[in-house]
Order: C-alpha cells, then sequence, then structure tokens
C-alpha cells in the first residue's frame, strides 16, 4: 500500500515528452558556433601579436563584443549538453552521474557569467 | 540458445576501428577537450579585462612553447569538431549515409581541419615576422 495516488504513481513511466528539447538545442547552439568560433579563431590569430590597447580596443568595439557574448552564451551551453551525454553514456551509478551534471552544469553557468563579466568590462571600460 | 550468426559487438581491443568509428569517438574527445579549453579563453579574457599587466603576462605564458603547444591542439581540437559537427548536421538532414559516402567525408573532415588550423597559424605567424 502506497500513498502515492494512481496518477503520482503513473507519471514518471514512460517517455516525460520532452526529449528533443535537449537535441534541438544542441543543434541550434551547433548552428550559431559555426560563424562564430570561425570569426574568433582568425580574430585572436590577428590579434596574436598586436599590443594591449590594440587588443583592448578590437575586443571590446561594440559587434565584437555582442559577437563574443554570443559565442560565450552558445559554446558553454553547447559544452553543458555536450557532457551530459558523455555523462550520460559513461557513468553507470546513478548518483554519480546526477552529481556530475548537474556539477558541469553549475561550473559552466560560473564559467561563462565571468566571461561575459570580462566581455561588459572590456567593452565599457572599467 | 537457437543462433549463434547474429552479429556481436566489436570486441574493442581485436577489432580495428573503420576511419568512421575512430572520428567518431573523437569527436566526444575534441568536444570534452574542447569543454575543458573554455577555461583557457575565460582566463585569458579575464586577463584581458584585468588590465595590461595581467594581459601582457598572460601573452607572455600565450606565446611560450607549452603555451602555444596547447594553443595548437586546442585549435585542430576546435577546428575538426567543428567540420566533423557540420557533418552530423547534414547526416541530421538525412544525407550522406553510403559507406562510400562516409568513407569520403571522413576524409574531407580531417583536410578541412587541418586546411583551417593551417591557414589560423600561418596567418599568426606571418604577422609575427612582419609580412
Amino acid at each position: 500500500m502506497s500513498l502515492r495516488s494512481p496518477l503520482g504513481q503513473a507519471k514518471g513511466l514512460g517517455s516525460a515528452k520532452e526529449g528533443l528539447h535537449h537535441w534541438w538545442a544542441q543543434r541550434v547552439t551547433a548552428i550559431a558556433l559555426i560563424p562564430l568560433t570561425v570569426w574568433f579563431a582568425f580574430k585572436v590569430a590577428i590579434l596574436s601579436m598586436s599590443d594591449y590597447q590594440t587588443v583592448l580596443e578590437s575586443i571590446g568595439s561594440p559587434w565584437s563584443a555582442a559577437l563574443i557574448v554570443s559565442l560565450i552564451v552558445a559554446a558553454f551551453y553547447h559544452a553543458a549538453l555536450g557532457m551530459q551525454v558523455i555523462y550520460e553514456d559513461y557513468v553507470s551509478h546513478k548518483g554519480i552521474r546526477i552529481a556530475a551534471i548537474m556539477g558541469t552544469n553549475l561550473l559552466m553557468f560560473l564559467l561563462a557569467a565571468a566571461a561575459i563579466i570580462a566581455m561588459v568590462r572590456i567593452a565599457l571600460g572599467g | 540458445m537457437s543462433s549463434n550468426n547474429r552479429p556481436l559487438s566489436p570486441h574493442l581491443d581485436v577489432y580495428r576501428l573503420p576511419l568512421s568509428a575512430l572520428l567518431s569517438i573523437v569527436h566526444r574527445g575534441t568536444g570534452a577537450f574542447l569543454t575543458l579549453g573554455t577555461i583557457v579563453l575565460v582566463w585569458w579574457l579575464m586577463a584581458l579585462a584585468g588590465g595590461e599587466e595581467a594581459f601582457m603576462s598572460a601573452q607572455s605564458f600565450m606565446g611560450s612553447f607549452f603555451g602555444r603547444l596547447i594553443l595548437f591542439g586546442w585549435s585542430f581540437a576546435l577546428f575538426f569538431h567543428l567540420c566533423n559537427g557540420v557533418r552530423h548536421l547534414i547526416w541530421d538532414a538525412g544525407y550522406g549515409f553510403e559507406i562510400g559516402t562516409v568513407e569520403k567525408s571522413s576524409f574531407a573532415v580531417l583536410g578541412v581541419a587541418g586546411v583551417l588550423t593551417f591557414f589560423v597559424w600561418i596567418l599568426a605567424f606571418s604577422l609575427d615576422i612582419g609580412v
């Protein structure tokens, strides 16, 4: 005899009907990252020998800053989704798996926040 | 036990992975490696935001042998994951599943990733020597 209602017992069995969202978000961020990463890689290569002031102005110009913030959001979201799949495939212990996914999500959020704060400072000066 | 002629999963230690299978696992590996690499990106942006002194010390590390080694590995991992990711998107759309096509696109992924890595480094070094 359980105190859970019949509806409560039936829920959680079978498809949660939200499996597509992860897959779709992975693709949307992937498509966004195609131009963003190519642009950023070549920009960094061009700036590799420049002095501090030149790099600061180039990275911090409005369009550049907007693209880099977009890159950061897409990249960390994409990374969190991808790492989740890796854990789900290889970590069999449920508790460790959930902890790994949650820990990675929180760390990705923190790193993205740090990068965006850095970009705000670079773009607005401070 | 009726049938013993059912296909078996490949025994990984005695089975030579076809190129497509090798690239598949390398896609995962580079994905995880790039996730770690984002820490370098955050560190570099933080250094740039932190002022000239912090930025110059970050730049001198990046310009050292070890720094360049990391950046080189990172740039190839990035371009490989990018090119193979585009191939995955094409597969998602339903194209390119023939074995011969997969073999060709595997080489194309490696080739384009190599060319992009080459160009990005040529660009950086040509500016280095002032061409």
